[in-house]
């Protein structure tokens, strides 16, 4: 499957318009700009899991700023993601503790069943593979995190092949319909 | 068995919703305070209380909030920190995801004693699964009264919102977060002025970790002297540990401070042990940042008394023997573990997350993270070593925040417990660099 490319003039829906008008009651009337992270998380979800120069100008737009307050700020946090993705980003944690459980070994095993090198996509376009830093969930590495997911203790190839066949099996779900499911199993039930 | 003062209900079936919660005398120190204490008593039992900054400074939570400015007419916020992405840390995680309410209850009575009307909670992007947890309990407590206009008919109003951000994590740095706050980079802020006199959008602020608002309920309900008297001198009260690395129970436990580390590590009612029947090596008792200490240092002091798990104990010896309690990120590695890579490891996490503003830091980030790089893979020189050490100290004090003095205090520490190592892989690379090389040798212990 391709992945979703950003129409050249995006517009937000109406759900996605609604969660916006709601966050900026979050912040003084003279202090909108506030609102930039969540709606940039907002516009992510929304045009394929990463941020195109078109989709960024739409938050400026959206929030009466000039487009470079969007540009510096989506450049400074590692979580946007600014060139097309694939179906699924899986962000490897490669940090210390992570590391002494085997997150080496789990992203050479995910390069090799995917295809896709770090910072690559796979050829049928489902996953692409980000290494990232720390996501505080240490007691469970090795971790990987999915959009909204975590899933950890990712030390066996069971473990491994269950995550994906999870995600290939997923109907991408937006950012705004949180359902209890999301939950790592660490914090299901202890 | 240590006391929980936090985490006592914390596997009560739906403790997150707020009526089982509440049932479990949940938002008691709401009532409490509003109905019967000014605003100033609260910050007094907390002051009483010697609760210090949980999130790793360790700094007295009520002086932080005694230099708050209070002109009249201006807003105040109180923001919460939750921002954990220090390596090793991941209590905080666990606390708002089984009991978002004790966060809110907190924020609300943190809130009153400092005279915030509307307060934030700025948790770390990747948590957004949280977040929406979070936002599901505020809008319980909404619901029940206890947020809003007129609460309980105290005539106190207070709205409170969840932040996210978006990977960074310089944004645990309390001005970078506000910079965040505000939608800008995370490029931490020049002091003063603090944040106490101009924090969020320039108003004076209180920036408190998650676990530190979190102890407020129990301070108000049970009073700061009954607080101090659980812990072990100036550590009060329980502290929350994410144990991770090489242990046979990892995870998060409530610990009294003044417990011994050598009973965290291996009792069963901890950590259970070294995993695999191995041997423990070194540990990294409050997140990547903090000094690393070789087994023999962090079971005992350099004078040969028990370590405890405290503030004083931890760190006694300064920098030569001791660490930091940090924010309680505990890292155990075994006798397999390479300390050359895991020096690395750090190094190349620090250089990631520099902000960049200060040269120290942004370049003296990168020069560890190469130099520790060709020492792992065999290509150093006995140079390189002494290199990285004069590196960390250039970068030590001479940056805007302390993300400089993290990058550093790691590398100086691992040198100097374990600089045979280091030589090892510079005079037997080929040993050193085939998989599944393990030094054995002595670490150095002053």
């Amino acid at each position: 499957m391709e992945p979703t490319t950003a129409p050249a003039k995006p517009q937000f829906s109406a759900a996605a318009q609604a969660e916006i008008k709601r966050l900026l009651t979050h912040y003084p009337d003279d202090r909108s700009k506030s609102a930039l992270l969540p709606i940039l998380h907002i516009a992510q979800a929304e045009f394929g899991g990463w941020v195109s120069p078109e989709v960024q100008d739409l938050v400026a737009e959206t929030l009466n700023i000039k487009p470079i307050e969007v540009y510096e700020v989506s450049s400074f946090y590692t979580m946007y993601n600014l060139k097309l993705v694939g179906k699924h980003v899986l962000e490897i944690c490669r940090t210390g503790p992570c590391m002494l459980r085997g997150s080496d070994e789990l992203t050479e095993h995910l390069e090799r069943i995917t295809g896709a090198k770090v910072g690559e996509t796979s050829p049928d376009g489902l996953f692409t593979l980000k290494e990232v830093e720390c996501l505080a969930a240490c007691g469970f590495a090795p971790v990987v995190q999915v959009r909204e997911q975590y899933y950890e203790q990712l030390d066996t190839t069971e473990a491994v092949d269950a995550m994906l066949n999870d995600l290939r099996g997923q109907i991408h779900r937006p950012i705004l319909s949180w359902e209890e499911n999301d939950l790592p199993n660490s914090l299901r039930n202890n | 068995m240590g006391r929980k003062l936090l985490t006592e209900h914390i596997n009560v079936e739906g403790i997150n919703t707020f009526e089982v919660y509440r049932k479990h005398g949940g938002y008691r120190s709401v009532e409490k305070a509003l109905k019967t204490m000014t605003p100033d008593e609260v910050t007094e039992e907390v002051k009483k209380s010697g609760l210090r900054g949980r999130g790793g400074a360790g700094f007295p939570a009520g002086m932080k909030w005694g230099f708050l400015a209070k002109p009249e007419g201006v807003p105040r916020y109180l923001v919460c920190n939750a921002d954990e992405s220090e390596p090793g840390t991941f209590k905080d995680r666990q606390l708002m995801t089984k009991l978002p309410h004790l966060l809110i209850e907190g924020m609300i009575t943190g809130s009153y004693a400092l005279g915030a009307r509307t307060s934030y909670i700025y948790i770390r992007g990747e948590l957004l699964y949280v977040l929406r947890i979070l936002e599901k309990a505020i809008a319980e407590a909404y619901a029940a009264g206890f947020l809003g206009e007129n609460i309980l008919g105290s005539g106190y109003s207070l709205d409170l919102h969840v932040h996210p951000g978006a990977g960074a994590y310089i944004c645990g740095e309390e001005t970078a977060l506000l910079e965040s706050l505000e939608g800008k980079r995370g490029n931490p802020r020049n002091k003063p002025p603090f944040p106490a006199v101009q924090g969020l959008y320039a108003r004076p602020t209180v920036v408190n970790n998650v676990e530190t608002i979190a102890a407020v309920p129990v301070i108000v309900n049970e009073g700061g002297d009954e607080y101090a008297k659980i812990g072990i001198g100036k550590s009060t009260g329980t502290k929350l540990i994410s144990a991770c690395g090489h242990l046979n129970k990892p995870g998060i436990y409530e610990i009294e401070l003044g417990l011994p580390v050598e009973e965290f590590i291996y009792s069963d009612e901890y950590c259970g042990g070294i995993w695999k029947g191995r041997e423990l090596k070194a540990v990294v008792a409050g997140g990547s940042s903090v000094p690393i200490l070789p087994k023999e240092l962090i079971l005992k002091t350099a004078a040969g008394e028990n370590r405890l798990m405290s503030y004083e104990s931890l760190s006694d010896g300064g920098f030569v023997t001791g660490t930091m309690l940090g924010s309680g990120g505990f890292i155990a590695m075994d006798e397999t573990t390479c300390i050359v890579k895991n020096t690395w490891n750090y190094s190349r996490f620090y250089h990631h997350e520099s902000c960049g503003q200060c040269s120290p830091c942004r370049e003296g980030t990168g020069w560890l993270e190469k130099v520790l790089h060709r020492l792992e893979h065999g290509h150093g020189s006995m140079h390189d070593i002494d290199l990285i050490v004069s590196v960390a100290k250039q970068i030590e004090g001479n940056t805007i925040c302390p993300l400089g003095e993290a990058a550093a205090w790691p590398v100086a520490a691992a040198v100097r417990h374990f600089r045979h190592e280091f030589e090892w892989h510079v005079n037997h690379p080929k040993e050193a660099t085939a998989p599944g090389a393990v030094y054995r040798g002595a670490a150095v212990l002053a």
